[in-house]
């Protein structure tokens, strides 16, 4: 009993080691802030980086693919039975990406997909970073009317029509100040002012050659037909730069309306070299998965169109092949397990083909993260750790300032025991309450970040999280009700721990030394 | 609990609260009818034989007592005189069982107990003895009531303490009454004054009804006035309530109010009255 009431009184009294708890309250606050923004991060980037990763990928090494899809997948099917949620078969190529811009070309190196509109929704959220609504109902390869997202109030059928009559218009005026026969035609063509300019300067159709040799015989009306649809990924098309006001805005060099040109290596017949194959697309969206490395190198066409500009139907008997065959498993399978069976039904020695998990695929990117995780928090324990000896150095002070009081208690039949537990009792409630209110700052302040970000930024005047780098608008936070209970009762125990030392003192006390004591 | 552990084979089990009937009490005849075959023919509450209890400085041995018999028989008020330095207070913590003799033993009732272990001793200081010091030794935090309390919440565990505070609180509160403390209950020591204290001191080693109170120069410290008026009171309960006190002074006419006086001269006792 008077363990319980000593300890409190203590607490009562003296402030100096609350002084001393105050650093395990910041270290439980800041390891509290520190796990969930960085679960915030992981979970986000898991979500993005398996967002267009199938579960599965199954990959065929050579440039020709898997000659027998149908088998495949039906072989699959076998192995992965139940589980087996979507199956979808896809080209992957590198590919050059060229469009013109102000009279220059700009190339863009992609990762040019071929994906089935059917079944590629299935395995994986591809369609959901689509711009368009109604992409993301269903995705098409048809350019659409206009509607895109409120940074691309001009695009689609809209945009393109405009451009097509700006460029005809040019072309025009171009024709008959030739036809006038002006000896100055190249001094006029440069002085030549054309008409205000809807977007933000685009030249004559610059690419005739190429455009003509994929024209169909009968005319191909640029203002009312497409060419194969593409998708381009948001960075691709677009740089995002900070205005002068500070500003993110995204700067788009194409938009959906307008024509690219793509070249990739075809799928040559045995004993022949692959050989450039260039053709034209019009962007018919943009994909914006907020994930840098997927934004800025996918390029998604139609699989059937690919499968035939690179040659890849077998022209005797039709069958398309395919490089690779993404999976889907049902949630909560073992991916790993499933992946493993795969392996073991298309043994590497037999057949060239890559089978991974989608977590094997981006393994050094999610290892980084959950190591600076770990190192974190080693590093905020060790601060803890540091605190706990600032306890210990108080503790002993009261103990020495307590050691009458101790042989008084003794004095009065006070088991040594009972002694103990007072120190105990003090440590442990000083470091339940540093660490209680360590929890409770350390969740306002994930609950508040980002207006805590902004405040810091308005005070210091520097960006804290900067959305050109990360391309999340919002500090992302995840509170994990075990990890803080976790840092809770860790911290509560280096109290505790440090508190032993001096207890033992206490203890051990001689209560006639003590008694004796001045 | 640990109290079992001091038990008396005449007499058990032990009432674990020591709060009904000092189990042996004066009142008590039973109780005496098996004295320890070295003792007076008048059974002693206490005795001492051939303590001996030296200091241990590097290689210096200070004796300090060098065959101290003693005996302090029921009711008795015994008055333990000697030089500063004689060794006074050391032979008070030895029969109080907070250190433990070289040699020689303690008995209490007859049974020893300078060898019990350590949880028994605990159990005896906490309910069989009294015990207040010259400089009081109240604790800081608490106020006086709490401070008379501390002996009850130390000797039980906090639901047993918790069921009984009305009673304990009752009790503490006559026993402040009788030092006449009733006005400074919720005083803490500090803003006391040394009489004051003292008798806070006194009401909290009579809390658990003692058998026999060790005071070490309960007047060292006040003026010759308080000091008297804190004799009356040690008379008053060695009176009335029969209660042995063994106290431990330097001042005679202290001493001479005493039933007796024992010195205490080089490590030996040399008997006055
Ligand atoms: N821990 C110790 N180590 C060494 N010597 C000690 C220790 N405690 C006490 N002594 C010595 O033992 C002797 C007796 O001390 P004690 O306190 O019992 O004397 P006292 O009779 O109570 O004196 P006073 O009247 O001044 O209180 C003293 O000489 C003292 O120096
Ligand atoms: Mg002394």
């Amino acid at each position: 009993m008077f363990k319980l009431l000593l300890s409190w009184r203590y607490l009562r009294t003296r402030y100096i080691a609350l002084a001393s708890i105050i650093s395990v309250t910041l270290g439980v606050a800041t390891l509290i802030v520190v796990n969930s923004v960085m679960a915030g991060f992981s979970e986000e980037m898991h979500r993005r980086l398996h967002g267009i990763l199938s579960d599965i990928v199954f990959e065929s090494h050579s440039l020709g693919g898997l000659p027998d899809p149908d088998w495949h997948i039906a072989e699959i099917r076998k192995v992965v039975g139940e589980r087996l949620v979507g199956i979808t078969s896809t080209v992957q190529v590198p590919a050059m990406l060229s469009f013109p811009m102000r009279g220059q070309w700009i190339t863009r190196q992609v990762n040019l997909i071929g994906v089935d509109e059917e079944t590629y929704a299935d395995v994986g959220d591809f369609s959901q970073y689509l711009l368009h609504p109604e992409n993301r109902e269903r995705l098409t390869f048809d350019l659409h009317e206009g509607g895109y997202d409120e940074r691309l109030p001009e695009s689609g059928w809209v945009q393109r029509r405009r451009r097509i009559a700006y460029e005809r218009a040019y072309d025009e005026q171009l024709r008959q100040i030739e036809s006038l026969g002006r000896t100055e035609t190249a001094d006029a063509s440069a002085d030549f002012s054309p008409p205000a300019d809807p977007f933000g300067g685009v030249p004559r159709d610059p690419y005739g050659a190429t455009a003509s040799s994929e024209r169909p015989s009968q005319v191909f009306d640029e203002a009312k037909q497409q060419h194969t649809g593409v998708i381009l990924g948001m960075m691709v098309a677009s740089v995002r730069h900070r205005d002068q006001d500070g500003e993110v805005r995204d700067h788009f060099l194409c938009r959906p309306g307008d024509d690219v040109n793509l070249t990739f290596p075809t799928s040559p017949p045995p004993g022949q070299a692959p050989a450039a194959q260039s053709a034209r697309f019009t962007v018919v969206d943009l994909y914006e998965s907020k994930m840098s490395e997927y934004d800025s190198t996918f390029a998604f066409v139609p699989l059937k169109d690919l499968q035939r500009l690179r040659g890849m139907i077998d022209p005797a008997t039709g069958v398309r092949s395919v490089t690779a065959l993404q999976i889907r498993l049902a949630p909560g399978s073992n991916l790993n397990e499933v992946r493993d069976q795969l392996i073991a039904r298309f043994p590497p020695d037999q057949y060239h083909y890559r089978i991974q998990t989608w977590r094997d695929m981006q393994g050094p990117l999610l290892a980084a993260v959950q190591m600076e995780t770990t190192i974190l928090n080693i590093l905020l324990f060790l601060i803890i750790a540091v605190a706990g000896f600032g306890i210990l150095a108080t503790f002993f002070m009261i103990v020495v300032e307590k050691t009458r009081d101790i042989g008084v208690l003794k004095a009065l039949g006070a088991p040594s025991r009972g002694v103990m537990s007072i120190f105990l009792t003090y440590g442990c409630a000083l470091g339940t309450a540093g660490s209680g209110v360590g929890m409770v700052l350390g969740l306002l302040f994930v609950y508040y970040i980002n207006e805590i970000a902004t405040g810091l930024e308005w005070v210091t005047g520097q960006e804290v999280f900067d959305p050109t780098v990360y391309y999340f608008q919002e500090i992302p936070t995840i509170v994990e009700p075990f990890t803080v209970f976790l840092v809770v009762l860790g911290s509560v125990s280096i109290a505790v721990l440090a508190s032993v030392l001096p207890a033992l003192r206490a203890a051990r006390l001689h209560p006639v030394e003590a008694l004796r004591w001045e | 609990m640990t109290h079992a552990v001091y038990d008396r084979t005449e007499l058990s089990p032990v009432d674990p609260d020591g709060l009904s009937e000092p189990f042996y009490g004066g009142s008590a005849p039973q109780s005496l009818t098996a004295p320890a075959p070295h003792m007076a023919p008048q059974p002693a509450l206490l005795s001492a034989r051939r303590l001996m209890k030296s200091y241990r400085k590097g290689k210096h041995v200070i004796p300090v007592l060098r065959g101290v018999d003693f005996a302090v028989r029921q009711g008795e008020f015994v008055a333990v005189v000697g030089q500063s330095g004689s060794g006074k207070s050391t032979l008070l913590h030895l029969l109080g069982t907070l250190d433990a003799p070289d040699s020689g033993e303690i008995c209490f009732e007859g049974n020893r107990i300078d060898n019990l272990p350590y949880q028994a001793r605990d159990v005896l200081r906490n309910r069989y003895f009294g015990m207040i010091f010259q400089f009081y030794h109240l604790l800081p935090e608490f106020n006086t009531l709490e401070n008379v309390l501390v002996p009850r919440m130390i000797g039980q565990s906090v639901w047993r303490y918790w069921l009984q505070r009305r009673a304990h609180g009752q009790r503490a509160g006559e026993l402040l009454e009788m030092v006449g403390l009733s006005h400074r209950l919720k005083h803490k020591p500090r803003e006391l004054s040394g009489g004051e204290m003292q008798r806070a001191a006194i009401a909290r080693a009579l809390i658990a009804s003692p058998q026999l109170l060790l005071a070490d120069e309960p007047t060292g410290n006040l003026d010759r006035h308080t000091g008297a008026e804190i004799m009356r009171l040690l008379r008053t309960l060695n009176r009335e309530q029969n209660l042995t006190i063994i106290m431990v002074t330097h001042d005679s006419t202290i001493a001479g109010r005493a039933d007796r006086t024992v010195r205490l001269v080089e490590g030996l006792v040399e008997r006055v009255t």
